[in-house]
């Protein structure tokens, strides 16, 4: 009994240093990977393969990866699923660990930010086999670029607008075919909307958790502001059309009691609001109406979007996603890697533009995104095959396709996560406190951004 | 006899003829671990377990809060930069001070309320065993939950708090969206769930109180109040201090009802270094920052640890 006992606690002690062993044996030499061997056979792990709770997407990845290999049968592709495809709290635990992806996903945001701490591997000399990108738009290509050098590709490209609900709209009395152009008709549409009832909600706005910055630099960009100098050293946000975004919140909020009294609003809040039925319009891109039916139990004919108010022929913040490459890939991984974003995310009819195929799953076709060639030659095809497969009605998108035309796409700004956390406070100010004072709040917002800022090398 | 004189009494290892110290020593130190060989295998089990999941992180993030560090390259040490930028930090000032009031709030409200709970369920004649479920409930909910649950119950429109607050005539509060309330707000979450521990920490104290005392005191004509403020309090002094300084400990690291309820907001009046911490690591990107926050809450921390633990071994005795 003794002896056996003792076995177990041998076998217990040796397990536990196996688990141990384990734990470090992350082996991160780039030819540890799993590089192209002698036979040329190269294996790459890819981000964001559709977690198994959306069985159609999924269903569509996984056989672009069998036709993938079967183009390419030197090359597997190893899918790793995650929702949402980036998490913040595990990007750097991965990246030490060893476990980051070789092509990992990424949100515009953080691109930059991943730049700057050489967390990403500099493809520059390989992404010229990419035929596909030399029709990118040169600022959705710019977005992943740090002077000549590259970093990744995109995948998905939009700017901001004012989605809203067509059908609290014709509740309210309004025409959903001809949605606010300007800020005075945005408060006069969210008074009637408000006044819908208890619980109906004219405009929501974020103002928590970094969202609020966020949103308001949207805002700002859509009248003509910017968040930081030419040099991107000094705030600018303390302007004109920086005091204008608060003001016109405040109004809302405060004159016209629009907005609701639940504030500290995050992104989920938001989405779920606009899924119940009961928020009338936000700021946000096409994607939102994605989400909010996927997600949040809305549906697509009830939504629509248009332009930010006042934008045209000035700017709107940009936003979109994609692929960047493991710092310790090999350059045959990166090739590989290179070759499979091209297949799925950047040719027309294949990929995430396999439109006929989406139509035939009964997933949503006809967003107005993402818009990653313009007017180039794969940009029109895309289009094309997008009306032609359309499942979602694309005229409530158009006030916003047509006004893309005359809007510029801005970049968020360096330290962007940093700035949005320091906006937060005046935008949770306004829509918590009726006597909050603009001119100061701008004023603080404006000394601490310069404070971060002047670290920014 | 006493136990003292029993073990002074204890026969001693009879040396055998021959035998020299050492060896004897060494045989001694065999069979000692040949015997406990079941408990050292599962003491070694906990120490790899706390090697590698507490102590060797804390030495990583006293390192990293000397570095600047991407995970990819060597880190760069970069002497006290990143307790230089923490500190010049406008929210450090205010993640501290909401800190410490959560700390003291949670102390005046999250300390008192589970001994007042506990003292009367030790009252009460019928129905313990329910109420004592009832009390700990809260506590087997998932803390996500249960913070989500109160963003319900905090909503300034449809909320429960507001419409029983209406229903009483009370104008509506705006709860977590009031630079004056919110971080009040979050002491009263924070208590509610953590209350049931305490009360059955405290009930159990309080259940070991001998009853003649009791007894002694209402023959001597005491009330309630005299009875728990000569007998109870007395009688529960070093737990009530255990429990304060573990409390504060606790407080001191409040993290996902600010992540949960307010995103640090209004205004930052609900930014905690815990909350100030996870923004520098996760969403600035800067482990260094967030790691020389983290080394200066554990600094802290170690000094009420260290009272903690003097408080402790003078309770076993």
């Amino acid at each position: 009994m003794t002896t056996r006992r003792r076995g177990l606690s041998l076998l217990l002690v040796a397990g536990l240093g196996l688990v141990a062993a384990s734990c470090g044996s992350g082996d991160d030499k780039p030819g540890a990977q799993g590089s192209g061997g002698a036979d040329g056979k190269v294996t790459i792990t890819v981000g964001c393969q559709p977690p198994k709770s959306n069985p159609k997407e999924r269903e569509g990845w996984d056989a672009d990866v069998a036709a993938f290999q079967k183009l390419h049968p030197n090359i597997t592709v190893e899918s790793k699923d995650a929702f949402p495809c980036i998490n913040p709290d595990t990007f750097q635990a991965k990246l030490a660990g060893g476990t980051q992806e070789d092509v990992f996903y990424v949100y515009y945001t953080d691109v930059q930010k991943i730049i700057k701490a050489r967390q990403a591997a500099d493809i520059s000399q390989y992404v010229g086999d990419v035929k596909a990108a030399k029709d990118l738009r040169p600022d959705v290509q710019g977005v992943f670029k740090d002077g000549d050098k590259t970093y990744g590709l995109p995948r998905n490209n939009y700017n901001m607008g004012l989605v809203y609900n067509r059908k609290l709209f014709t509740q309210a009395g309004l025409n959903p075919d001809a949605p606010p152009k300007t800020w005075a008709e945005v408060q006069e549409a969210a008074k009637k909307i408000a006044g819908l009832g208890a619980g109906y909600t004219g405009f929501g706005e974020y103002s928590a958790g970094n969202t609020g910055g966020w949103h308001f630099a949207a805002s700002l960009y859509a009248r003509g502001g910017s968040m930081v100098g030419d040099d991107g050293k000094t705030a600018a946000f303390n302007s004109p059309e920086g005091k204008a975004v608060l003001e016109n919140l405040k109004k809302m909020r405060w004159d016209d009691n629009s907005m609701g009294s639940k504030q500290l609003l995050q992104w989920e809040d938001l989405m779920r609001m606009m899924g119940s039925g009961k928020l009338g319009m936000m700021i946000g891109a096409p994607d939102v109406v994605q989400s909010v039916n996927n997600d949040f139990q809305g549906k697509f004919e009830d939504y629509g979007v248009t332009a930010v108010p006042e934008s045209e022929g000035k700017s709107s913040l940009s936003g979109g996603d994609g692929y960047m490459f493991n710092p310790k890939a090999s350059p045959e991984k990166i090739k590989a890697g290179l070759l499979w974003l091209e297949f799925h995310e950047l040719t027309p009819g294949q990929g995430q533009f396999n439109y006929a195929r989406a139509k035939e799953q009964g997933r949503p076709v006809g967003l107005p995104i993402p818009d990653l060639y313009g007017d180039s030659a794969p940009g029109k095809e895309i289009v094309a095959l997008r009306k032609q497969f359309a499942t979602v009605p694309v005229d409530h998108f158009t006030p916003y396709v047509t006004a893309q035309s005359t809007i510029t796409n801005k970049l968020e700004p360096p330290k962007a996560q940093e700035l949005y956390a320091v906006l937060d406070v005046a935008m949770s100010a306004v829509l918590t406190r009726k006597d909050a004072d603009i001119d100061k709040l701008l004023g603080d917002a404006e000394s601490k951004a310069n404070k971060i800022l002047a670290k920014n090398t | 006899m006493t136990v003292t004189q029993e073990r002074v009494r204890r026969p001693q290892h009879v040396r055998t003829a021959g035998s020299r110290p050492d060896e004897d020593r060494r045989g001694a130190l065999r069979r000692a671990v040949g015997r406990n060989l079941t408990a050292y295998g599962f003491l070694c089990g906990a120490l790899i377990c706390f090697a590698l999941f507490s102590w060797y992180p804390m030495v990583r993030e006293v390192i990293l809060s000397f570095q600047e560090n991407n995970f990819v390259d060597p880190g760069k040490w970069v002497g006290f930069d990143n307790f230089r930028t923490v500190i010049e930090d406008p929210a450090f000032r205010s993640a501290w001070l909401n800190t410490a009031i959560f700390s003291g709030l949670a102390l005046v409200i999250g300390y008192a309320v589970p001994f007042v709970l506990a003292v009367v369920l030790n009252e009460l004649k019928h129905a313990v065993g329910y109420l004592r479920f009832v009390v700990y409930l809260p506590v087997m909910l998932p803390p996500a939950v249960a913070v989500l649950l109160f963003k319900w119950f905090y909503d300034p429109g449809a909320g429960l708090f507001n419409q029983v607050l209406g229903s009483v005539g009370i104008p509506p509060l705006a709860w977590l969206d009031s630079t004056s309330t919110a971080l009040v707000s979050l002491v009263l979450v924070s208590t509610w769930m953590n209350l049931g521990t305490g009360t059955l920490i405290y009930l159990a104290a309080l259940q070991s109180i001998p009853g003649d005392l009791y007894e002694s005191a209402e023959l001597d004509g005491a009330g309630l109040f005299r009875r728990v403020l000569h007998v109870t309090i007395p009688q529960t002094k070093l737990i009530l201090l255990v429990m304060l300084l573990l409390q504060v400990v606790a407080t001191m690291q409040v993290f996902i009802e600010p992540y949960l309820l307010t995103g640090g907001g209004p205004e930052n009046a609900t930014v905690t270094v815990a909350y100030l911490m996870y923004q520098y690591a996760f969403n600035f990107g800067d482990f260094g920052g967030g790691s020389a926050l983290g080394l200066m809450l554990m600094i802290v921390l170690l000094v009420f640890s260290t009272i903690y633990l003097r408080v402790s071994r003078e309770a076993e005795r």
